[in-house]
């Protein structure tokens, strides 16, 4: 289960990192997205993979699975969810009044394009 | 003392949707509201400022947890330090904004305002590393409203990349932390100083690499060498008091290397020893360095702003990045200095963008132009580091606490040498600004207001004279930094007692784990 886990997070990473390279923002977000995806499988990770224990240590229970990294996940899962709703509110909002959905821009049109 | 370190943060998060939902429509009200809440936190921050003055560190435990188990916010006299510049700075912007008009080119400001004054001072006082991550998201959640206020293409493009690039830096932040709490089990700061000193030295690859994931998220907020070309473009788009306001968030970056690697990775623990103070320190002065180039090369008033907060927040870096007592007194002096100098030089900027617009080359004499020209030379002075203003003093003490560490030539030459450079820069964009536009024009003038210079359609269209209440605040910020310089003997003994805080964590850790309750 280790390796399966690991290797998601490094496919889902590299992904992300080659999308993140791409010049467009649409391929950029998406690659965010998969990236939070990578962390968030980490971050789970953090506390040890272990199958069918409770989260809670009790007198009667033998192991415990670590709630906390389930928490941080879920802070985790809620703050990227929102910032990736932002983003493609703003990138939308770009791309409508520019019509241009690039992510780089250079300096030099920043002072002649203006008026087009 | 009990409850009050935490109102820096609950006055904000309160008064912030208070504006959002009750008065949106009312931008009086919104004013009031906005100006009343930074007045009183100011008079809060001054409060803890005093009471951290003697020595004191006080933990409030959240929801009364003891300390690893729950969050705690540690108030200590670095943090009441940062929370009292935080909070005259955001008043001299806020005033700016609303006497400039500002904040009625868009909507939301005044809220969006409140929750960044919430995420930079909550993550100021946490002591908490995940928390700290959440204030992070807190404080760059409110910067991406602010700044994309009032739009314009141009400005959404760039907020589109700053979003993008912090989202990534969130990223490798939560990866650092995940490492963390799966090495160590725990992520309350003072905890973490004790298990990984307690880490046996061969077992240590794991904390390691997570130690430096931390470094990178901490130098990507404050702009360190490879991590900083977000900042140009960000804000130099951005709104000028927006920009302001953001002067404090790169200290923000390096509060928190100062915090984690004097703290949790600090120069005596064996397990991460000399992770960033071999090599931290490089990138510090390439970062003046770039800085500088910047500030000569821009072709615009917001980006050679953006340059020398760049260049100022490396000279910072570079005293932070010595690791030794001296060199952190000395930087902290700086940290106060180059946040109001940074601060300072926006608003100059923001002034000569509403009234000529962006670029840097000959106009037509702007209105108030003397005034301007003089707030922009004590500006220049300030972020170049010439006397007679606290900049000055500040490299000073800077180089002087260099001198005793093996990269001081180093340290001296690249700092000399970007001062004048800066001051060069400076000049150049003085002089085409403020004095070519005046031999430009005296022989000609009316044929020159026709037709030659187009008008720069990012200008506002202003009427007939522009506002001068602006200038009150901007020379409020002139002023502080005079107190800085005219007073640099006691702040200097505050930063040196708050150096030695920091270098002597003990204290810290214990008040935080034995829990002294709320």
């Amino acid at each position: 289960m280790e390796i399966l886990v690991a290797t998601a997070v490094g496919l889902l990473t590299s992904a992300g990192i080659y999308l993140i390279l791409r010049q467009r923002t649409f391929p950029v977000i998406l690659g965010i997205s998969l990236i939070s995806y990578a962390v968030n499988i980490f971050l789970f990770a953090s506390g040890r993979l272990v199958v069918g224990l409770p989260p809670i240590l009790r007198d009667e229970a033998v192991a415990y699975t670590d709630p906390l990294p389930q928490a941080l996940a879920l802070t985790a899962i809620v703050i990227s969810f929102g910032m990736t709703a932002l983003i493609v509110m703003i990138a939308l909002s770009a791309y409508l009044s520019d019509n241009d959905d690039r992510i780089d821009m250079d300096d030099v049109s920043d002072l002649q394009d203006n008026d087009a | 003392m009990s409850h009050w370190i935490i109102l820096p943060i609950v006055l904000p998060a309160l008064l912030a949707p208070f504006i959002l939902m009750v008065i949106r429509h009312h931008l009086d009200l919104q004013r009031i509201f906005s100006v009343a809440g930074t007045v009183a936190l100011l008079g809060i921050a001054t409060g803890l400022l005093a009471h951290a003055a003697t020595g004191d560190i006080t933990v409030y435990e959240l929801g009364d947890w003891p300390a690893p188990f729950g969050i705690v916010l540690v108030l200590d006299r670095l943090s009441g330090l940062m929370v009292f510049l935080t909070a005259v700075l955001a008043l001299a912007v806020l005033l700016y904004a609303i006497w400039t008009g500002w904040d009625d080119r868009g909507r939301h400001f005044h809220a969006l305002f409140q929750f960044q004054l919430m995420g930079v001072l909550g993550a100021f006082l946490t002591g908490d590393a995940f928390n700290l991550f959440v204030f992070f998201e807190v404080l760059l959640i409110a910067s991406y409203g602010l700044m994309i206020h009032s739009g314009g293409a141009h400005r959404l493009h760039a907020g589109v990349q700053y979003v993008a690039y912090n989202l990534i830096g969130s990223t490798l932040f939560l990866f650092a932390l995940g490492t963390i709490y799966a090495v160590t089990g725990t992520l309350n700061m003072a905890d973490l100083a004790v298990k990984v000193a307690e880490m046996p030295a061969e077992d240590t690859a794991l904390i390691r690499v997570a130690a430096v994931l931390l470094l990178l998220v901490f130098s990507v907020k404050a702009a360190v060498l490879p991590l900083h070309f977000w900042l140009p473009g960000s804000y130099g788009n951005a709104p000028g008091p927006v920009a302001a306001l953001f002067a404090i968030m790169t200290k923000v970056g390096v509060y928190s290397v100062l915090r984690m690697y004097t703290l949790v990775f600090g120069p005596q623990v064996e397990a991460t020893q000399g992770l960033a103070s071999n090599w931290l320190i490089y990138a510090a002065l390439l970062t003046v360095a770039a800085g500088t180039i910047g500030v000569l090369g821009s072709r615009r008033m917001m980006r050679m702003a953006a340059f020398g907060t760049i260049g100022s927040t490396g000279t910072l870096m570079v005293a932070v990045s010595l690791f030794t007592q001296d060199t952190a007194a000395a930087a902290i002096y700086y940290m106060i200095h180059s946040t109001f100098a940074a601060g300072l030089m926006f608003l100059v900027a923001d002034l000569v963008v509403e009234r000529q617009g962006d670029s840097i080359r000959p106009y037509q004499p702007m209105p108030h132009g003397g005034t301007i020209s003089v707030l922009f030379f004590a500006a220049a002075i300030a972020v170049a580091g010439m006397p007679p203003l606290s900049g000055f003093v500040g490299k000073l003490l800077v180089l002087d606490a260099a001198r005793d560490s093996a990269q001081a030539v180093l340290v001296w030459s690249v700092i000399l040498i970007t001062s004048f450079c800066a001051i060069l820069g400076f000049a150049r964009a003085g002089s085409l600004v403020f004095w070519k536009s005046h031999d430009d024009n005296e022989p000609d003038s009316e044929e020159i207001a026709d037709a030659e210079v187009p008008p720069d359609p990012r200008a506002v269209k202003l009427p007939v004279a522009p506002p001068r209440l602006p200038f009150v605040p901007a020379f409020a910020l002139l002023g502080v930094l005079v107190l800085l310089t005219v007073f640099a003997g006691p702040v200097m003994t505050y930063t040196g007692k708050t150096a030695e805080q920091l270098y002597n964590p003990q204290t810290y850790i214990d008040t935080v784990l034995k829990g002294t309750g709320s």
